[in-house]
């Protein structure tokens, strides 16, 4: 799926035909993959990267775990097995906001230039990017993971299940990262991108079901929390990994991915164009 | 295919700017063209246009034989480019930059690995190579950013301002680089404020100034148009200068300029026969000559009376040396004669 939709720009007629006539699919998935590697390197390379990557998770499962824990649950392990899922959907949608400044990074550096001038398609610089961040996520949530397994976490289901709420919370991450391109490509300077993506992502994650049980809370924050997509995800990945309902909530999460997805990738994909061309 | 670049009437607007008011300019197969203009005249908009990154609103142009608006692609596979600032990955190495854009040319591993390794070398770059490019002096990221143009060893090459920020030996090393790129047959075209870089290393420049070309020709075409000569006198004795002027302006007929710091008289002749007067005249009153020139005018000159307004380089602290404008005129074919 991830490279269904990550290929998409290639395939745009919009976003450059004549680059496109040129530079074959197969080269572009090459470029693509090229870029890709270089931002995969940067992971380990650029300590920023890796605090957002690493540091974060950790941050995250310490503080609520062992602050909150007991307040929110009674006890930290209880707290634990029901946050954990929670804090996958988190994590990733944390680590999208690398996506977007990133491409606005290469932008302020130049570096996307020195690329726009290389016989290379156009979509390649994006597509690298994205794909690079698959894997940021996959490291992000295999970090909060095995210290949540130290921690006493315990998985009630299978394998397979975990794997499964991997890679939908992975794909929630890849639908989001395209909020994060537009905001990357219609900041001004690196700089403003995770204050603007922040504040969209605030809302999103601490106004959903990930730290507490929304059934003290006051109506109207209720009624945001059911329509929120990010709650979805998260009653998904406790489905998937405590045992519960698991139908529902996956088909609404890849609903909610479809209709993100409709909206948000034209809109990147018309931005960064734009931005290509200028 | 004769012309490496041709570009007729380009227009690009920004807002109610005119960046590029139709830009005609050429450039022979192997030669190097110096576009020359100040602050805003719209060289990086017209290195941007020929390099395919920016689309021009009217006009076209053909780079290496290919259309930069219909056929982008071919064009790029023929160009190197090296912006006004470094684009470079401050996060990896320079090796590294270099082996990605090798990569992305679709040079197997080994071989852009190698191609990386030796412009490292030709450039002198080989131990800070293995450094991360955020350490590096602005020099050493300008060198690695023409490196990173030429690593597809391209036919034609544009560079915006080259050697802006460079220290005179970064800068001639910079130079020895671009002449030995021609010489192997790659076409140039090069910006810069630096009117004594267009003189050195071009063979021919385009003035612009406000998105117009406002001159075209061989850089003492340019200097032949601004119509009279100048003639040069530096006393032996600094305390002499006074006695100079008053000589001169009774010869020409009119005020001579003093500089006082470098200790020269100059003026404006038409008459090259002044010259010899001139001699005489200081023979006669016991005055030494350390220099005695009759030149054509500088560049500088040029560009004055060409844009109607001084050239911005001496005023702005950017002017590494040179900007007296002798050194520059010294190959000018019809001057220098020493009186001593
Ligand atoms: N992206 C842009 N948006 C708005 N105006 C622009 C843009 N790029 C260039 N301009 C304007 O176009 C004109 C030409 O700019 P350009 O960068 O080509 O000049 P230049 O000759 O390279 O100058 P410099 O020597 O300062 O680099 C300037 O007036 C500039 O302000
Ligand atoms: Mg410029």
């Amino acid at each position: 799926m991830s490279a269904a939709t990550a290929a998409n720009p290639v395939a745009n007629p919009a976003a450059s035909a004549p680059a496109m006539r040129q530079v074959g699919l197969g080269k572009a998935v090459g470029h693509s993959l090229t870029l890709a590697g270089r931002n995969i390197r940067y992971i380990v390379r650029s300590p920023a990267t890796l605090v957002d990557t690493i540091i974060q998770p950790v941050l995250f499962l310490v503080v609520f775990v062992f602050l909150f824990g007991g307040e929110v649950a009674g006890d930290w392990h209880t707290y634990l097995q029901t946050l954990v899922p929670g804090l996958m959907v988190q994590i990733t949608l944390y680590a999208s906001v690398g996506t977007g400044l990133a491409l606005n990074t290469d932008i302020a550096k130049g570096v996307f230039d020195r690329f726009r001038s290389l016989p290379i398609a156009r979509s390649a610089p994006l597509v690298g990017a994205v794909l690079g961040d698959v894997v940021r996520y996959a490291l992000a949530l295999t970090v909060l993971l095995g210290l949540a397994f130290a921690f006493g976490f315990r998985v009630q289901t299978d394998v397979l299940s975990v794997l499964f709420a991997v890679l939908l919370v992975i794909g929630f991450g890849l639908t989001l990262c395209w909020l994060s391109v537009l905001i990357g490509m219609v900041a001004e300077s690196p700089q403003a991108v995770p204050g603007i993506a922040m504040s969209l992502v605030l809302p999103l994650t601490f106004g959903s079901n990930i730290f507490a049980s929304p059934d003290t809370m006051p109506g109207w924050l209720q009624a945001w929390i059911e329509v929120n997509p990010v709650s979805h995800f998260v009653d998904a990945a406790r489905g998937l990994m405590l045992g519960g309902e698991v139908a529902g909530p996956v088909l609404w999460s890849l609903g909610s991915m479809a209709v993100i997805l409709a909206v948000l990738f034209p809109l990147a994909v018309r931005a960064y164009a734009r931005r290509a061309r200028s | 295919m004769t012309d490496a670049i041709r570009a007729e009437g380009l227009v690009k607007t920004y807002g109610s700017t005119r960046a590029l008011a139709g830009v005609d300019l050429t450039v022979p197969a192997g030669s190097i063209l110096g576009v020359l203009g100040p602050n805003g005249a719209g060289k990086t908009t017209t290195v941007r246009v020929l390099s395919t990154l920016l689309s021009p609103d009217a006009g076209s142009a053909v780079v290496a034989g290919h259309d930069v608006v219909r056929q982008p692609v071919a064009v790029r596979r023929a160009i190197g480019l090296t912006g006004q600032y470094a684009s470079l990955d401050e996060e990896l190495t320079g090796f590294e930059n270099l082996v990605l854009i090798g990569r992305l040319l679709e040079m197997p591993r080994r071989e852009a690995r190698a191609r990386a390794a030796e412009l490292l070398e030709q450039f002198g770059l080989t131990e800070p190579g293995a450094r991360a490019v955020k350490t590096y002096s602005g020099g050493m990221r300008r060198r690695v950013d023409l490196a990173a143009s030429l690593v597809n060893r391209p036919q034609v090459l544009f560079l915006d301002e080259p050697t802006t920020g460079l220290d005179p030996r970064s800068r001639n090393q910079v130079w020895s680089i671009v002449r030995e790129l021609s010489k192997e047959g790659t076409s140039v075209l090069l910006t810069t404020q630096y009117l004594e870089e267009a003189d050195q290393l071009a063979d021919r420049i385009t003035v612009i100034d406000q998105g117009r070309v406002v001159a075209e020709g061989q850089a003492d075409d340019l200097k032949r148009r601004t119509g009279s000569q100048t003639l040069l006198v530096r006393p032996g004795d600094a305390r002499d200068v006074p006695r100079v002027s008053r000589i001169l302006a009774a010869l020409i007929g009119g005020e001579p300029t003093v500089d006082e710091d470098a200790g020269v008289v100059t003026a404006p002749v038409d008459d090259p026969v002044l010259m010899s007067a001139l001699v005489r005249r200081l023979d006669e009153d016991g005055i030494t000559a350390d220099e005695l020139a009759l030149r054509l005018p500088s560049l500088d000159d040029v560009f004055l009376a060409l844009t109607g307004s001084p050239a911005e380089r001496a005023a702005d602290g950017r002017s590494a040396d040179g900007t007296d404008g002798t050194d520059g005129d010294a190959r000018s074919p019809m001057n220098e004669r020493s009186a001593a």
